[in-house]
């Protein structure tokens, strides 16, 4: 089977987010797979040894997304496409991104394409089921279980915090969620073979594409950080006295109750 | 000159979502005094919730009712709404960020070849513009994004924009339209509901959320009983995740759900980065920990230094008398 994993590098959780000139300030910051699209990483993994196949992983971006390819590499994965944008679009959004793919896809036999369900940087969700439309397959977004017999798959997903049993058939698409596997750590001998594998970069041009068959639909105007919290009040006194008056500036400050 | 909205409503088992009339709100504001079209997808006679949407300020409801829309799928309800946007030809359309609304709306957007901006917390206009604000790395900052082509498309968050006043004497036609729903691909076979008695995390008002400090499965239960006095939801920490305490489906974090209810109250939570973000942007923070120096103060508008389960049920009691 013909597995793929679409990815995209992001800040690491543990960051702080500084902005400078309207612009997120990646200067210093650590970037790792999108935690999401690990579980797709890991599960895609997972579907190769159970039925075969080969596992590619494929980026839109810049060229330092190649570390993030080479990590999922490490983890498992055979092969790893990096679809670098970097010096035809200043940009773009996920009309763009997934016109790429549509492109990349075109003349690929997919049997199964997995996604993070989310990015954790901009957060649209959009690109998997984006994607899924363009190629006329059908989706299933958020699962936490996946079980490929022949041509037939079942699925839990999650919605909302209830599960749904879903049944679809090969070629499809689908985003992961948290709960659907632990990833693995790539292990040493892992992280070497990782350095001889093939990593594929493409331009807009290798996919006969031009900067106006992609042009974003949309427009980033401003960035800005929250503003900053005061800091809190922390009640004194006994329990009882603190409980009181916490359900008294609930009532009457906060007006919440 | 007024722009023709499409609204797309959601129920859940026959009632309608809160945030269909805050979409419906948000619709009315990009609208500019043009007509706010809603539309509802289900099973069965859907009259009274399209009534609904109008006492909630829709000019006119458009309801496809079939038996393979009784419950969500993207193709079913795909190829109902595609319909309608074909007949109407509205300028713009809003939804919910909702799972529906998170599973549906890239797929029309990705069949319309038009741009879509997700999870908005806030709309405005400038300048001929409407802005739309939503929050990136996980409420950590916030972007203004505009519409440069096409179809004005946007789902809203939750909870953020506010819905009119429901008005019985506001009036409107809510027709039906039969739409040939095509045979669907990925087939529902059963839903099991977990969260049936609880109020929905992301819609809830009230959160009451435990960390590794409430210790057990069972630790949780004064923060349940807590949260029925609120009439609101239990959420959780990656670590109480982790540690098995509860279900990854209350996870509140940059993993996990990112909420905003009036009232958030941490328990036993120490605040890690990735949890911040998830409820960050919650309106008033509720710290309960016994660890002083906990990052969760930096927070919370209020924090009681104490044990969570003195200060939680003491709390319940203390909320009971108030509520009578």
């Amino acid at each position: 089977m013909n597995i793929f994993v679409i990815m995209k590098r992001t800040f690491d959780t543990e960051e702080k987010i500084a902005v400078n000139d309207e612009q997120i300030e990646e200067e210093g910051a650590e970037f790792i797979i999108n935690p999401y699209d690990e579980y797709a990483v890991e599960e895609a993994i997972n579907l190769r040894e159970e039925h075969g196949g080969e596992v590619t992983v494929v980026t839109v971006g810049e060229e330092e997304s190649e570390k993030q390819l080479r990590n999922a590499l490490a983890m498992g994965a055979d092969k790893a496409v990096l679809i670098n944008t970097e010096d035809d679009l200043e940009d773009g959004d996920q009309f763009t991104t997934v016109k790429i793919l549509e492109a990349f896809f075109e003349e690929k036999e997919v049997g199964i394409i997995l996604a993070g369900n989310v990015a954790i940087d901009e957060a649209s969700g959009q690109v998997g089921p984006r994607l899924a439309e363009r190629l006329d397959i059908p989706y299933v977004t958020t699962i936490t279980s996946i079980n490929v017999d022949g041509k037939t798959v079942q699925i839990e997903r999650d919605v909302e915090g209830d599960v749904e049993k879903v049944e679809t058939y090969l070629p499809l698409l689908v985003t992961c969620q948290q709960g659907l596997n632990e990833p693995r750590y790539p292990s040493l001998p892992g992280i070497m073979k990782a350095k001889k594998k093939p990593l594929e970069e493409l331009e807009l041009d290798d996919l006969d594409l031009e900067e106006d068959d992609v042009e974003a639909k949309t427009k980033t105007v401003d960035i800005f950080l929250p503003p900053e919290k005061e800091a809190g009040k922390v009640l004194e006194g006994e329990v009882d006295d603190q409980v009181t008056e916490l359900v008294a500036l609930l009532r009457n400050e906060a007006k919440v109750l | 000159m007024g722009k023709k909205m499409l609204v797309i409503g959601e129920s859940r088992e026959g009632v309608l979502r809160n945030v269909t009339f805050e979409a419906i709100a948000a619709a009315k504001q990009i609208s500019s005094d043009g007509e706010v079209v809603g539309i509802l997808c289900g099973e069965g006679d859907l009259t009274e919730q399209g009534n609904e949407m109008v006492y909630y300020g829709a000019d006119r409801v458009i309801t496809v009712s079939d038996e393979k829309l009784k419950t969500y799928t993207s193709e079913g309800y795909g190829q109902a709404v595609k319909a309608v946007i074909e007949d109407e030809s509205p300028e713009g359309i809003v939804m919910g960020h909702t799972a529906v609304g998170k599973d549906l709306t890239p797929k029309l957007a990705s069949k319309l070849e038009t741009g879509l901006i997700s999870d908005v917390t806030e709309v405005s206009s400038e300048g001929g513009n409407i802005i739309f604000t939503r929050p990136i790395y996980s409420g950590k900052a916030f972007e203004k994004k505009i519409i440069t082509e096409g179809l004005i498309f946007a789902t809203i968050r939750p909870n953020n924009i506010a819905s009119l006043e429901r008005d019985e004497s506001r009036s409107g036609e809510v027709t039906t339209k039969d739409v040939d729903i095509a045979d669907l691909r990925p087939i529902i076979k059963d839903i099991i509901r977990k969260g049936s008695e609880c109020v929905d995390l992301s819609e809830s008002k009230v959160i009451v959320a435990g960390g590794r400090g409430v210790k057990s499965a069972e630790g949780f239960e004064p923060l349940e009983e807590l949260a029925d006095v609120l009439g609101g939801a239990i959420g959780a920490s990656r670590g109480a995740c982790d540690a098995g305490y509860c279900d990854y489906s209350l996870q509140i974090g940059q993993t996990g759900k990112v909420v905003t209810p009036d009232l958030y109250i941490a328990a036993g939570i120490s605040g890690a980065i990735q949890h911040l973000a998830g409820m960050s942007n919650s309106k008033v923070i509720v710290a309960i920990n016994k660890d002083p120096e906990a990052n969760i103060f930096n927070v919370a508008d209020y924090g009681i230094v104490g044990d969570l389960f003195e200060v939680v049920p003491k709390l319940k009691e203390e909320m009971l008398k108030v509520k009578v």
